[in-house]
């Protein structure tokens, strides 16, 4: 291993014809490749997800407003959360899991590079099957178009009788597909991490995104496979004439809640813990300190990992369980904020005393720590199951789960994408641009979101496509809409800044950030066999060792 | 391959704990005790074909190829017995006691976690058959042992998940 990367040739200054160049990328099975085409995928689904948030707020800036119809409305919270949740948080996690995850642990690529691309294009057409709903939703019956029946589409709003046509099923097939491409990816991250790390990078000295990536893989093979269960009875019962739901046949709708939600809970954590993982290499990096308290970081991830299995039905409180299972999901939902605050604790250790650089990705964690740790203590109010009674189905969960959502995980995301560039691009991106964002964004996060808790409060319940003037929601709902379009400003100015610094940006070099992980240690962007030797470490932080023979970590660890 | 099977279990258990949860629910009959047998032959084919697939595996790590492929073969020929033995139990069903998907519960959640099984063994014949084609053809040598244990696991898989499978349905949801 080398802090110079070694040139073995120069690369050939003619490009490839375009159409060599297409037919490279879309048979390619680089891990590199192939994280960049989950970003690239995910980031134009964003837009789609972000136009149709974009559509609801403008319906909802004033009372009895007609800007769409109810059914479009509809149809556009149902394509709103899915399309955020499985087509773009779900590939961009992916994309810089398989990005760096081989890069870190030192491989020169995936386990599986064949299953890999394999996933990609799996998620790929899922998502492009779910838009193409819009066209042919309206099947044989001439009736619906899009999917509208909410993200987690409850029983028995998804029986025929209910929702004729296509859309019900456009919805479940693009869903069965996509996961199938989650599962695959997230086999091939843990056997890539249990069986390909360097020599000397024990579990204990690997990166802490790796582990988190780890613990990630594990929670999707153990959610999203209940997830394509359950959508394979529905389509028995949708199309085979099954009754796994139909409650007329002595059939349950709340087995459909269950099944849901033992997905859907841990989900939440497949996404969060990523957003853990970027933090955890960002704040160190520009606070100048090694992470503190690495083994207590993997066992709270870890903790995090199994808790997260036992809380599905604290979504669940209003349905009518029995007390005792009401009992025991508010105390596993107590239980789960425990790892997670001594997360925030060893982010703020690692902080404390350090050398702080406030670059873009080092402000987005910082904003990632306050808005997590509120999004957690809203969490834990309704957490509490009287309290949930009370606020269930209200937009104070809405602003809850979008704080989670947002605040933590897409902030990181951001902080990530910046961190990363480099790395990626070869260039460097644009800071005063990068800034801007920021600030846009964080205006126009907590306009939405801080406000959102209020007409929540209030009573006004969640997927409503208009309301009467007067009972105090009016001004609330204004400053959300406004706040919105703060948003949008933000996430437009990014992609210029992303496409602006591929073109012109200045040219990073290998290492930009005097960083310590083991994809600095290669050229930017990476070879396509990542190290022309294959590293070898002795500590946590292997580029330190290098940069600093005289004092190298391995000697404290 | 383990994870694949993690992930196998985790959506057969959500279709054991519906068939589980539905036991006794069905509003209408023919209830289970009414029209299952216990297929105690076929079950006994399925499992056996667990120990021939260990011997050929066995042989095969030892390098005897021709051995290996007598033993595969029979683990393909149990294989397709069970398989046999499910398709007439569902002939008997439909044709003679009227238990379709849409029936009733039963009938829609017996289907759907046999049928589920059913599936995997389906994909298990196909693939043991493309391995035994490559054995016929004088394409597999000894190098070969390690993924095809991999395939192994795969089957074994296939067949402890019937064991629950046989004590859900004809055991406890009888």
């Amino acid at each position: 291993m080398s802090a110079e990367p070694i040139v073995l040739r120069e690369t050939s200054a003619v490009r490839p014809p375009l159409v060599e160049m297409l037919h490279e990328w879309v048979t390619t099975v680089d891990h590199k490749r192939l994280g960049i085409l989950y970003i690239i995928f995910a980031l134009m689904f964003l837009i789609l997800g972000g136009v149709e948030a974009t559509i609801m707020r403008i319906q909802l800036i004033r009372p009895l407003n007609d800007f769409v119809s109810p059914q479009v409305f509809n149809r556009m919270f149902t394509m709103h959360g899915t399309t955020m949740i499985f087509f773009v948080a779900m590939p961009l996690v992916f994309g810089f899991g398989n990005y760096l995850v081989p890069l870190m642990i030192g491989a020169r690529d995936m386990a599986f590079p064949r299953l890999n691309a394999f996933s990609f294009w799996m998620t790929a057409f899922g998502g492009l099957f779910l838009y193409f709903s819009f066209i042919g939703g309206d099947g044989l019956y001439g009736a619906g178009n899009a999917p509208d029946v909410g993200w987690f589409a409850y029983a028995p709003l998804t029986s025929q009788t209910f929702s004729p046509g296509h859309s019900t099923d456009f919805w479940t097939v693009a869903l069965l597909i996509s996961g199938f491409g989650s599962i695959g990816t997230a086999i091939n991250l843990v056997t890539t991490i249990v069986c390909m790390r360097c020599p000397g990078m024990t579990l204990g000295r690997m990166p802490l995104l790796a582990w988190m990536n780890l613990v990630m893989g594990g929670l999707v093979i153990l959610a999203v496979s209940p997830l394509s269960a359950a959508q394979i009875m529905l389509m028995v019962d949708r199309y085979l004439g099954g009754h796994f739901f139909d409650t007329q046949a002595g059939g349950s709708a709340v087995l459909w809640m269950h099944f849901f939600w033992v997905f859907g809970h841990p989900e939440v954590y497949v996404l969060v813990i990523p957003a853990f993982a970027f933090a955890s290499e960002i704040i160190p990096v520009f606070s100048r300190k090694a992470i503190f308290g690495y083994p207590v970081m993997v066992a709270a991830t870890v903790g995090i990992g199994f808790i997260s299995m036992s809380v599905w039905a604290h979504h669940m409180f209003a349905v009518g369980m029995s007390s005792n299972s009401n009992t025991f999901f508010v105390l596993s939902t107590m239980a789960i904020a425990v790892p997670t605050g001594i997360k925030i604790f060893n982010w703020l250790g690692t902080m404390w005393g350090g050398k702080i650089l406030f670059k873009v990705p080092m402000l987005f964690c910082v904003a990632f720590l306050f808005q997590f740790l509120i999004a957690g203590l809203t969490g834990i109010m309704q957490g509490a199951a009287p309290f949930d009674w009370q606020l269930t189905a209200s937009y104070f969960v809405v602003a809850h789960f979008h704080y989670v959502i947002v605040g933590g995980i897409l902030f990181t995301i951001f902080a990530a994408f910046y961190y990363w560039f480099p790395k990626a691009s070869g260039r460097m991106y644009s800071e005063s641009l990068g800034r801007l964002h920021f600030w846009l964004f964080v205006i126009g996060f907590h306009l939405t979101f801080d406000f959102m808790h209020i007409p929540g409060v209030l009573g006004m319940p969640r997927r409503i496509y208009t309301y009467e003037p007067g009972r105090g929601w009016d001004a609330w709902n204004l400053i959300i809409t406004i706040g919105a379009f703060f948003q949008a400003a933000g996430i437009l100015v990014f992609l210029y800044n992303l496409l602006w610094s591929y073109f012109h940006g200045e040219i990073a070099g290998s290492d930009p950030w005097d960083a310590w992980t083991l994809e600095w240690t290669t050229t930017s962007p990476p070879p396509a066999y990542n190290f022309a030797t294959v590293p070898e470490v002795k500590s946590r932080r292997p580029l330190w060792d290098l940069k600093h023979p005289e004092d190298p970590d391995w000697k404290y660890e | 391959m383990y994870c694949l099977i993690a992930a196998e279990s985790a959506i057969f258990s959500i279709f054991v704990v519906a068939y589980l949860f539905y036991t006794g629910k069905s509003l209408t009959g023919p209830q289970p005790r009414d029209v299952l047998s216990v297929p105690v032959f076929f079950t006994i084919c399925l499992l056996s074909s667990s120990l021939t697939i260990h011997f050929a595996v066995k042989f095969l790590e030892g390098g005897k190829v021709r051995a290996f492929a007598l033993w595969w073969l029979l683990t393909i020929v149990l294989g397709a017995l069970f398989l046999a033995g499910t398709a007439q139990e569902w002939h008997r069903l439909i044709f003679r006691e009227g238990l379709t998907i849409q029936t009733n519960l039963f009938g829609t959640t017996y289907y759907s976690l046999v049928g589920l099984h059913a599936f995997h063994v389906t994909v298990g014949l196909i693939a043991l058959t493309s391995v035994s084609a490559f054995a016929v053809l004088g394409y597999l040598r000894q190098e070969h042992a390690e993924r095809v244990k991999v395939l192994s696991m795969y089957w074994h898989f296939v067949d402890v998940v019937w064991v629950v499978v046989f004590i859900v349905v004809y055991i406890v949801g009888r």
